[in-house]
């Protein structure tokens, strides 16, 4: 990606960055469906193992900070190079963070597996494949430079945002129905706003490719699908709308 | 501080939201050495109390075009400057242009540090003097003063104003060039890789300085020296074989430049 | 990439090859230190043969024999009317009073073939010394006093060693006869050797014992005060306008290979130059310094001109820019601040080409300065010599005694010469210190 700098150790040392997020969001990117297998499967052992493996992505990012500061500090980078260097810290901070929602949902799942499963579950399995299917996309756009494909995620996460706040509604009316139902609800609130989060820093990361390939920050205000923080649900009319 | 630099200090510094007034605009200006043309069609504005940097590779035409603002291009034979440049409304490229009176309005710091072989106040005092700027001993002693104060040399050199210019370091040298070429308050300041020869600690006292002194007049520095460029400037034109490739905000071309050229170049690419 | 194909040695054996070579390349060094130190030691060897010789044939022209004779004033000669006059005094016979003073010395000459060997003991110039001592003080008018008068050139010579007294009389400037009153004389004590004033104030002669150097030297001072006035500033001009003014292109470059040509040109042809121009055509007076000042000052300019060039091209163009970039004009750039960092250089060019100008006789015989002048001339219009050209017209007389003056005149000239290259010194010194 990076190559034909007449100094070439600048160019290994470039490469070598990039290399690290490529890994890092592939470490990422697992995890992410393994926590989402634990909970859709109720199965313990792969959600331990989801916890186990976070350390791996916070040593990366440790990694990429220490690279990058070596890089600015010897390097001094300009423009492109410079950006790359930028980006790359603010990308593994994101996926850091994506890693940490990805452990989040993994140790919620052993808090659910004593519980009945419930059927919004399959709510958060479509909206997690979403989620997923952004970050790979926004790694992809990462890796190539390819504005469109950043972009396409930026304007997906409206629907992730949408898919969540009908989620919200959906878990609220259960506890309402049922108040044993509000243990393992309440924990899939949790789990849903995570996935919720993880959409909203592959949209960060979508706008920080934005800012590498053009040179130009998006503008401030991104579209906002969420409305989950206003969302009110009566407790007679348990209407379950808008569960697209 | 005397009373001009107290005067001087207390006049409104531009701000950045304020309407960047254009100092001196080139239009269509092209330089031929001879039958090479060393440069071509370089349109740019200049803005008032900014520093603008000329960058780009040796040999692309940065020095030679800085050196179409004070006519120092006359002095070559065989050189040939075509277009025009418009300083305050006043055409400068003309024929009929007075270049001395030109270059009391635009004053120039070369490369090397090169104070003339006289005394300190004699190096200050000199543009003063040839220009009658100074009706009497005290009001000359005046302008040395303020000139040497304003660049911060004054301290180090008040004890030795009668020693020799050329007793001083190289960092000292570049801003008693400096001191001189403020003496006869010039508009514009030109200013040849005035680093290139220094130090790091002495480049980063003349790049303060520049800094200082930009609220007073406008400067155009031409620099080898991406960092520096990035340090000192508002705005950056990057200039490759002959041409204009790219102009912009110093911060704009050093973060995002639109040009492949300009992005080769300040990345240090093979271009 | 590195090639590390290159077979692998062992240290110790490449050390021991770069010493063997180094060892060499010492050698060579030495070797050429040597021939260097020798070649300057067989310049300086040279040249000292050549100052021992040329001042050991001339200390001798600093002293002059005298010898002393009972001198009576006799009224009758001096001033037969007794008007006490001045121009009377001038019309005297001192001739005749020296004369009679030698016969009263040497009575025993009585023929007149003895009576004028005699006569030539003492130099002819010895009448004028009296004639002048008597219209200082006409009161010696019928004194006697003892004095010491000028010997004569062969005399000088027979007491300075310089004619063989074992040879026949027939080859001798001197007879037997005259030998043994000098030896009589001197057995006396009546001869003497004293300092030669007469050189360093008289104009030539024809009489050795008479030749000064005075004329010579005037001569050459008008005719180098003429060569100064006319060169250095045409020639720094000229330079200054080259170097800093005049555009760079066709005609230019033929001036300058002009001027470098003409730097070549042999002296001798300024000096047709001189007699068809200066003489012929403008009417200047024959063999007068202000001729021969302007045939130098012809000669000299190139040099003035390509060392002030040199000079004013060694000024860094920093300081040109510096001071144009100030708003200084042309001239105020280069009189301000070009040519006085180039004024050493333009001064050191310019005495060395007076130097060469001062040792030029060429041009000048080709003027008529070489015409036998007794005159000290008293301006740059009057007939005169120079220095070297008396050195030539001495060097080419007869009488033994002009040998020794010749390399006495060499010595001057010399002298003259080195104050000169001195003076370049101390005048690059004084400026380059003010830089």
């Amino acid at each position: 990606m990076t190559t034909d700098h007449i100094v070439k150790s600048f160019d290994e040392e470039l490469n070598m960055l990039n290399d690290t997020i490529a890994r890092m969001g592939g470490l990422v990117e697992a995890q992410l469906a393994d926590s989402i297998q634990a909970l859709t499967r109720r199965d313990a052992e792969l959600a331990a193992r989801v916890v186990s493996q976070d350390k791996r992505i916070d040593d990366l990012e440790h990694d990429i900070d220490s690279l990058s500061v070596r890089l600015l500090a010897l390097r001094q980078p300009m423009a492109e190079d410079l950006r790359l260097v930028i980006v790359a810290l603010k990308v593994s901070a994101d996926l850091e963070r994506i890693g940490d929602y990805a452990k989040n949902v993994a140790k919620r799942t052993g808090a659910l597996a004593g519980s009945v499963p419930l059927d919004p579950v399959h709510t958060i399995r479509r909206m997690s494949a979403l989620v997923m299917g952004m970050i790979k996309t926004v790694l992809d756009s990462y890796m190539e430079q390819d504005l469109d494909k950043a972009r396409d995620v930026i304007v997906r996460d409206e629907e992730v945002d949408a898919l969540h706040t009908s989620l919200f509604r959906e878990l609220l009316t259960y506890m309402m129905e049922d108040a044993r139902n509000i243990t393992p609800c309440t924990h899939l609130l949790f789990i849903a706003k995570n996935i919720e989060r993880v959409g909203d820093h592959a949209t960060n990361i979508a706008e920080n490719v934005e800012f590498l390939v053009s040179g130009t920050l998006p503008p401030g205000d991104r579209p906002k699908g969420d409305e989950s923080s206003i969302v009110i649900v009566e407790p007679r009319t348990a209407d379950t709308e808008g569960s697209e | 501080m005397t009373g001009q630099t107290a005067a001087a200090a207390t006049e409104v510094v531009a701000s950045p939201e304020e309407i960047r007034e254009v100092k001196a605009t080139a239009r269509e200006v092209g330089v031929f050495y001879g039958e090479t043309n060393a440069l071509r069609n370089v349109n740019l504005d200049i803005r008032k109390n900014e520093v603008t940097a000329l960058i780009g590779p040796s040999g692309c035409g940065k020095s030679t075009f800085l050196r179409c603002f004070n006519r120092m291009n006359d002095t070559i034979d065989g050189c040939r400057v075509v277009g025009g440049i418009m300083l305050d409304g006043d055409e400068i490229l003309a024929p009929n242009v007075d270049v001395v009176h030109l270059r009391a309005r635009v004053g120039m710091v070369f490369q090397k540090p090169n104070p003339f072989p006289k005394s300190i106040f004699d190096n200050v005092a000199y543009g003063p003097r040839i220009h009658g700027l100074a009706s009497s001993r005290a009001e000359l002693e005046e302008i040395v003063d303020s000139s040497l104060k304003r660049t911060g040399l004054w301290d180090e050199v008040k004890d030795r104003l009668h020693a020799p210019g050329t007793s001083l370091s190289g960092g000292q040298q570049q801003r008693l060039c400096i001191a001189r070429a403020i003496a006869v308050q010039p508009e514009v300041i030109l200013m040849d890789e005035p680093c290139s020869a220094l130090d790091p600690i002495a480049t980063a006292r003349i790049e303060e300085l520049i800094d200082e002194i930009r609220q007073h007049y406008t400067i155009v520095i031409v620099t080898h020296s991406m960092q520096q460029a990035a340090r000192v400037s508002q705005q950056t034109a990057f200039f490759h074989l002959g041409d204009l490739v790219e102009k912009g905000d110093t911060e704009h071309i050093f973060t995002a430049p639109r040009d492949e050229r300009t992005q080769s170049y300040i990345t240090g690419r093979i271009g | 990439m590195i090639d590390m194909t290159r077979p692998e040695r062992e240290p110790g054996a490449i050390s021991k090859t770069v010493a063997d070579r180094l060892k060499r390349r010492h050698a060579a060094e030495r070797r050429f230190r040597l021939y260097g130190i020798g070649a300057i030691a067989a310049a300086m060897a040279i040249l000292l043969t050549l100052f021992v010789t040329i001042v050991g044939s001339a200390y001798t022209a600093f002293v002059q024999t005298h010898v002393k004779l009972e001198v009576f004033f006799d009224p009758r000669k001096i001033d037969p009317e007794g008007t006490n006059s001045a121009e009377a005094i001038r019309g005297g016979d001192f001739g005749g009073i020296v004369k009679a003073s030698l016969r009263n010395r040497f009575p025993e000459a009585t023929g007149r073939r003895d009576k004028r060997h005699l006569y030539d003991i003492v130099s002819t110039g010895a009448a004028f010394d009296l004639r002048t001592m008597v219209l200082e003080n006409p009161d010696l008018i019928g004194a006697t006093r003892d004095l010491w008068l000028v010997a004569g050139d062969d005399v000088d010579m027979l007491v300075k060693g310089k004619m063989p007294r074992d040879v026949p009389e027939t080859d001798r400037r001197l007879n037997d006869r005259q030998i043994a009153w000098v030896d009589a004389l001197s057995a006396d004590g009546d001869v003497e050797m004293r300092f030669n004033t007469r050189f360093f104030t008289a104009g030539d002669s024809r009489e050795p014992e008479l030749a000064g150097i005075l004329g010579a030297a005037v001569g050459s001072f008008y005719t180098m005060l003429v060569t100064l006035v006319l060169a250095f500033p045409l020639g720094v001009a000229t330079a200054v306008y080259l170097e800093e003014f005049a555009p760079k292109n066709r005609w230019t470059a033929v001036i300058e290979i002009n001027i470098n040509n003409l730097a070549a040109v042999p002296s001798i042809v300024f000096g047709l130059l001189g007699l068809a121009v200066f003489l012929n055509v403008a009417g200047l007076p024959r063999s007068a310094p202000v001729v021969g000042g302007m045939v130098l000052a012809l000669m000299t300019l190139p040099t003035i001109i390509i060392a002030s060039r040199a000079a004013l091209k060694a000024v860094p163009p920093s300081i040109r820019e510096a001071a144009l970039g100030m708003g200084a004009s042309r001239i105020q750039t280069t009189f301000h601040h070009v040519a006085p960092l180039a004024m050493p250089g333009i001064l050191s060019g310019t005495i060395i080409g007076m130097a060469q100008a001062l040792g030029e006789t060429a041009p000048l015989l080709m003027i008529g300065m070489v015409a036998f002048i007794v005159d000290i001339p008293g301006g740059p219009f009057d007939a005169a010599t120079v220095l070297p050209v008396q050195v030539f017209l001495w060097a080419d007389s007869p009488e033994r005694a002009f040998t020794e003056r010749t390399s006495a005149a060499i010595v001057v000239l010399l002298f003259f010469l080195v104050i000169m290259n001195a003076g370049a010194v101390l005048l690059r010194k004084k400026f380059e210190r003010r830089w």
